[in-house]
């Protein structure tokens, strides 16, 4: 059995290109999928240290944590197409109004 | 002094004396034009008239040791304080309801004709009867509180009806002045309440129940009753024109001449005296306060007298001579003789409702010339009016067996058998200088040759029954109102034993019968040299009135221009006060105070120009401060461990 380091790295690799992509890409669905990204290293996380623990209570949280994804992707979505619907665009750079 | 038994009952009639004229001005202010001048006038008279009947009947009621009071519900509770509303009515009280609804009642009926030309009529009854509510208020509430309720309430109505025709800009100041002299004695007035409810406090005793204060007066220290009485008597000089602060009387005379009758003549002027009276036991407690009043009222007595010597306007002169007997009023306070300055009070109130009644009277027929210079020989022309008016200014002066002659010459003796040898002198002097200056208004505005111009002249009239009635009521109570209260060699003095279980079996008088006659014969002496002088000075034929002044003497020229007290006052008081209220309004307000709210806003918006680039709208930006947040905790977190 490979050591649970090895799936934290990996995790922690996920999580990190999750975040940049959240903070560099100019697409707003490319946003989204990149915080899919990070809630799944998160999910990995929980899995490794369920089977490392012996413990049932990590995937449980997993489940939790996949069903609140699905419920925001659904928002998500919702409110990209509504977006781009106004406005014909889905650069974040282009939604600056919320300002002094 | 001698502890009384006095009878408590409870009378739910009582309410209604105040409240009945409140009624009629709710009456008339809601439906007053839609009622027409005539009957809106007419609701007010029988508003008062209605209350005097009560008056009387509750009157008829009352021993004379007894007292009647109205609970209604209690106002104030607060712990062990509680203030009620509620109403009272002894042997003192009735006195005053009397006065306030008889006269007023009179008053009030003469408006009919005299403000039947004019446009506000209805307002002037509104305020009339509001006025008759608070002082109804002022002297039958059962506790300082509802007193100086109805104390503030009467100085309200006296601004009010001083400004009527504030048209005239100079009748609104004079309302103003009465108003802001009476806000400096009102403000002693307060403090000593204050002062008074504390001290008692300390002792266990929250109270301001009149009843429950003369229980426990004696628990306070000399030195705290003191204080209090001087407070309470600060109050008393702005309400009832006193020195310091009589100045707002004079000027208050530009109101309509009924309002000068009721208001700063027989009653609300009237409202210091009845407080120290109804107040006698706290007074009684502090002799050096009593004194400092008695010479307070000598003093004013005597200096409104010298001034009231000269004056040309017609209400000037009974507005001095006002200020001058509520002077004797006190001298009688201040010597202990509550019941003789209420004796005064009630006499005064018929007399010099009479005389500024029938001076309206005089300016009404001569279409509002109020200049004694411009008058003269009236006398043909309008005989009610004339005697009348000489009946008053008989009572008034103190000719024998008149109302002035019993009431001023019991003061005179309570001062001299007090041993106030100098008081008395001073009464006496001015009592002569009355009689004087009564005289020469009688002789400059009745007698002689008419000086009124031509157009003035063609319309001299003799005032409606409905103003000459009330006069010769007036005219008689000004006679016989004085027989109440003769003196002990006559037959006897009623008024004292009425009032007795109010202010206590006066003290033994020392000097024997043989001693009063003297003085008072004295009295009489003096009297008659005034008269004496006014005739020969006025009385032969007025033609040139002014040439027989003895005009240009120095002292004539003091006498003339009021000892120029407006215009020291003017120099110390307002013109300082002006000159700060104009460097406040110039530099204070726009730099200070305007500097530091707009400073406030100036660093606000400099300092956030700076911090607001930092929200940029971009989500992504604050993603990325999140982020940055984020690790910068993780950091010094593991950099703890």
């Amino acid at each position: 059995m490979l050591p649970v380091n090895y799936y934290l790295i990996l995790s922690a690799v996920v999580f990190a290109i999750g975040v940049v992509g959240v903070l560099i890409r100019r697409n707003l669905i490319v946003v989204l999928m990149s915080i899919e990204l990070m809630l799944n290293a998160v999910n990995l996380t929980f899995i490794a240290f369920s089977r490392y623990l012996g413990s049932m209570v990590g995937q449980v949280a997993v489940f939790f944590v996949m069903a609140v994804a699905a419920a925001e992707a659904v928002i998500g979505l919702a409110i990209i197409i509504s977006v781009y619907r106004q406005r014909r665009s889905l650069d974040p750079q282009d939604m600056q109004l919320l300002k002094w | 002094m001698v502890t009384n038994q006095l009878v408590l009952a409870d009378y739910n009639l009582l309410r209604w004396i105040p409240l009945i004229p409140l009624l009629a001005v709710v009456c008339n202010l809601f439906w007053g034009r839609a009622l027409g001048k005539k009957f809106a006038g007419a609701l007010a008279c029988a508003a008062v008239g209605a209350s005097f009947a009560l008056a009387l009947y509750v009157f008829w009621q009352l021993p004379s040791n007894g007292i009647f009071r109205d609970s209604i519900y209690t106002w104030i509770d607060s712990g062990s304080f509680r203030v009620n509303l509620s109403f009272q009515v002894d042997a003192l009280t009735a006195v005053m309801l009397l006065i306030v609804t008889g006269i007023g009642f009179l008053i009030h009926i003469y408006s009919l004709g005299y403000m039947e030309h004019d446009e506000g009529m209805v307002r002037f009854f509104i305020y009339l009867n509001l006025f008759i509510f608070f002082m109804l208020t002022l002297v039958m509430g059962d506790n300082l509180l509802i007193l100086f309720v109805g104390w503030e309430g009467v100085g309200l109505c006296s601004y009010l009806l001083i400004g009527f025709w504030y048209h005239d800009s100079n009748n609104a100041i004079a309302g103003n002045k009465a108003f802001i002299v009476n806000r400096i004695g009102d403000f002693g007035f307060i403090l000593g309440i204050f002062l008074l409810v504390t001290e008692l406090g300390r002792q266990g005793i929250w109270t301001l129940d009149f009843l429950e204060l003369q229980k426990h007066a004696s628990m306070l220290s000399p030195a705290s009753i003191g204080v209090i009485t001087l407070l309470l008597f600060v109050g008393a000089t702005g309400k009832s024109a006193q020195l310091p602060l009589f100045v707002w009387l004079p000027d208050a005379m530009a109101g309509p001449t009924p309002v000068s009758a009721l208001i700063h003549a027989a009653t609300m002027v009237t409202a210091g005296v009845y407080m120290t009276a109804r107040l006698h036991f706290l007074f009684v407690l502090a002799p050096s306060t009593l004194s400092l009043i008695a010479w307070i009222g000598a003093a004013t007595a005597f200096f409104a007298a010298t001034i009231a010597l000269t004056q040309n306007d017609i209400k000037k002169v009974l507005a001095y001579s006002t200020v001058s007997q509520l002077g004797y009023m006190f001298i009688a306070v201040g010597v202990g003789a509550f019941s003789a300055a209420i004796f005064h009070l009630f006499t005064h109130a018929f007399f010099k409702a009479c005389l500024f009644l029938g001076s309206g009277s005089v300016i009404h027929a001569l279409d509002g010339q109020q200049d004694m210079r411009k008058m003269g020989g009236l006398k043909a022309h309008m005989p009610q009016t004339y005697w009348t008016y000489v009946v008053a200014t008989l009572a008034i002066a103190g000719a024998p067996l008149t109302a002035g002659f019993f009431s001023k010459d019991l003061i005179l003796w309570q001062a001299f058998s007090h041993d106030a040898t100098a008081l008395w002198g001073i009464g006496l002097i001015t009592a002569g200088m009355t009689a004087f200056y009564m005289f020469r208004q009688l002789f400059m505005v009745f007698h002689g040759e008419c000086r009124a111009n031509d157009h003035a002249k063609a319309h001299l009239h003799e005032s409606p029954a409905v103003m000459t009635l009330p006069l010769m009521i007036l005219a008689f109570g000004s006679i016989f109102t004085g027989w109440l209260g003769a003196p002990e060699y006559l037959w006897g003095n009623r008024w004292d034993l009425w009032l007795r279980p109010v202010f206590g079996a006066a003290e033994a008088h020392e000097g024997s019968v043989g001693t009063e006659v003297i003085v008072t014969l004295l009295t009489l002496a003096v009297v008659a040299v005034g008269i004496y002088f006014a005739y020969a000075k006025y009385g032969r034929d007025g033609t040139e009135v002014e040439q027989r002044a003895g005009a240009g003497g120095l002292l004539y020229r003091l006498s003339l221009n009021k000892y120029y007290v407006d215009e020291i006052y003017d120099h110390v008081f307002v013109r300082p006060f002006t000159a700060i209220s104009d460097f406040f309004a110039r530099f204070i307000d726009p730099w200070v105070i305007d500097g530091t709210v707009n400073g406030v806003a100036a660093v606000t918006r400099g300092s956030s120009q700076v911090w607001r680039g930092l929200q940029t709208g971009n989500v992504q930006h604050y993603a990325a401060g999140l982020l940055v947040g984020t690790l910068a905790l993780l950091a010094y977190y593991f950099g703890q461990s």
